[in-house]
């Protein structure tokens, strides 16, 4: 039925959907409406869940873990610092291979302390083992939580999962939101069915030591598991499609791409404004054109590498920078395309929560017509 | 050992961790002025010096990790370390 929600409402209404039977998380801005709409629930007989409260974002993901690993599917939230704090935890939940799927409400990591969006939290997590979706929309954020799920379970698949979507700038943001029923969602998604399972009458350990003689191999397993977990998102994106009418297979989705000699490349809730901004530069004869990366874990090098085929020229626009180097989606999108000769410039924007403009977005395409990139755009100078 | 997914083992699957790669030196008992005591038994803290039928004992290369406890309690001075060769 469509609503108008409020972002964390919205995922607050899919994990409902999801049938979770553990929450764990702690309250952390902008993350808070979310968890705090879900606790509602388990109070109003609305979710029959086990909500457990914790006193740090390292215990509730330690919690789910071990709830986890007893065999319950499991759901979490959390952004920047909270994000920060579950690091190792994050490793742990991945190597157990406990396909546990956990919303980020993307924001700005500190110091100095800041609570807007950008996805500094997410990326800086890229290595742990988790998948990674980003959402550009209400709808998608809500969405993707019913598929990811989906994929995380997947007995091919067996990895967490991160739904990321930006924070205030969609968490607080009402849309509307086209919510399936129950009916629907338990006819896509199969009740939880644990690959391994602690059991006192079936004694096991998990995530046990592994001499250097066994360590790599099981890192190796994990990361064949995410490069498996491509064609099982696909799969799951295109039954999604055929149930709910939205597409959200494709790991990345170009727009206006087919003749276009400028190419930005961009994740999350920018991909909107982008696309506003290329409608208008259409208009005046320019051929821009966008492709988002809805998976930056597992990286769609491939994919990227076919559908950035034609342009001349990348801008990248990153929400994060990897200090002493450059944005990480645009170190990624360099590897995926290196020898093709396309140029790919990258442009760190809006860290912290610096508003982004459909203008902004015009300059940043005049620049990458120059040449003139891989910088900050939007630096104020005069403070420096 | 086939791994298994999510690092899971039940019990007395840490008998598949080999920690006698971990070695530099080695005991060699060699079985000459030993009283058959059973000290070496008591402290090796890996627990891995066993008891032959014939009243002796022997390391389990497999797990000794090279410690030199026995060789430094030994009362009969009956075991060697001997520098491993990979």
């Amino acid at each position: 039925m469509m609503e108008i929600l409020e972002g964390s409402h919205a995922v607050a209404e899919a994990v409902r959907l999801c049938r979770p039977q553990v929450v764990s998380a702690y309250p952390i801005t902008p993350q808070t409406h979310i968890v705090e709409a879900l606790a509602s629930m388990v109070a109003d007989c609305k979710l029959d869940a086990e909500y457990i409260c914790v006193e740090s974002e390292f215990s509730a993901l330690s919690a789910c873990l071990g709830a986890s690993a007893a065999g319950s599917r499991v759901y979490s939230a959390t952004t920047s610092q909270g994000l920060a704090l579950m690091f190792e935890v994050c490793f742990n939940v991945a190597g157990m291979r406990q396909p546990i799927v956990m919303t980020i409400a993307n924001r700005a990591l500190g110091a100095p302390l800041n609570i807007w969006n950008d996805q500094q939290d997410s990326i800086s997590l890229r290595d742990s083992g988790w998948m990674q979706f980003y959402a550009e929309d209400n709808q998608e954020a809500t969405d993707l939580h019913f598929i990811t799920y989906k994929v995380a379970e997947d007995h091919n698949v067996l990895l967490p999962a991160m739904v990321c979507f930006d924070g205030f700038i969609l968490t607080h943001t009402y849309e509307p939101v086209d919510i399936p029923t129950q009916e629907e969602i338990d006819a896509f998604l199969p009740p939880f069915k644990p690959y391994n399972t602690l059991d006192a009458k079936k004694p096991m350990s998990l995530g046990m030591y592994a001499t250097p003689d066994y360590y790599m191999e099981f890192r190796y397993e994990v990361d064949e598991a995410m490069k498996r977990a491509k064609q099982a998102y696909v799969q799951v994106g295109k039954e999604f499609a055929e149930k709910f009418g939205r597409d959200y297979s494709g790991l990345v989705e170009g727009y206006r791409l087919e003749d276009a000699d400028t190419a930005f490349v961009a994740m999350g809730s920018l991909c909107g404004t982008v696309k506003d901004a290329i409608d208008e530069m259409r208009a005046d004869g320019m051929k821009v054109g966008l492709l988002k990366i809805r998976s930056f874990r597992p990286f769609p090098s491939a994919e990227i590498r076919k559908a950035l085929s034609g342009v001349s020229r990348v801008a990248v626009l990153d929400k994060n920078v990897s200090l002493g180097q450059k944005g990480a989606v645009a170190l990624e999108v360099k590897d995926a395309i290196y020898g093709s000769g396309i140029d790919v410039l990258d442009y760190i924007i809006a860290l912290g929560g610096r508003d982004v403009r459909k203008s902004d977005i015009r300059v940043i395409a005049g620049l990458a017509e120059k040449g003139i990139g891989d910088q900050y755009y939007g630096l104020r100078t005069e403070v420096l | 050992m086939a791994l298994n997914i999510g690092c899971a083992a039940a019990p007395g699957r840490a008998r598949d961790n080999k920690t006698g790669s971990w070695r530099v030196f080695k005991p060699v008992f060699k079985h000459e002025t030993c009283t058959k005591c059973g000290l070496c038994e008591t402290v090796c803290p890996e627990g891995c010096v066993k008891e032959r039928a014939d009243g002796y004992f022997d390391p389990d290369y497999d797990y000794c990790k090279g410690c030199g406890l026995c060789a430094d309690e030994c009362p009969a001075d009956d075991i060697e370390m001997v520098q491993e060769e990979k």
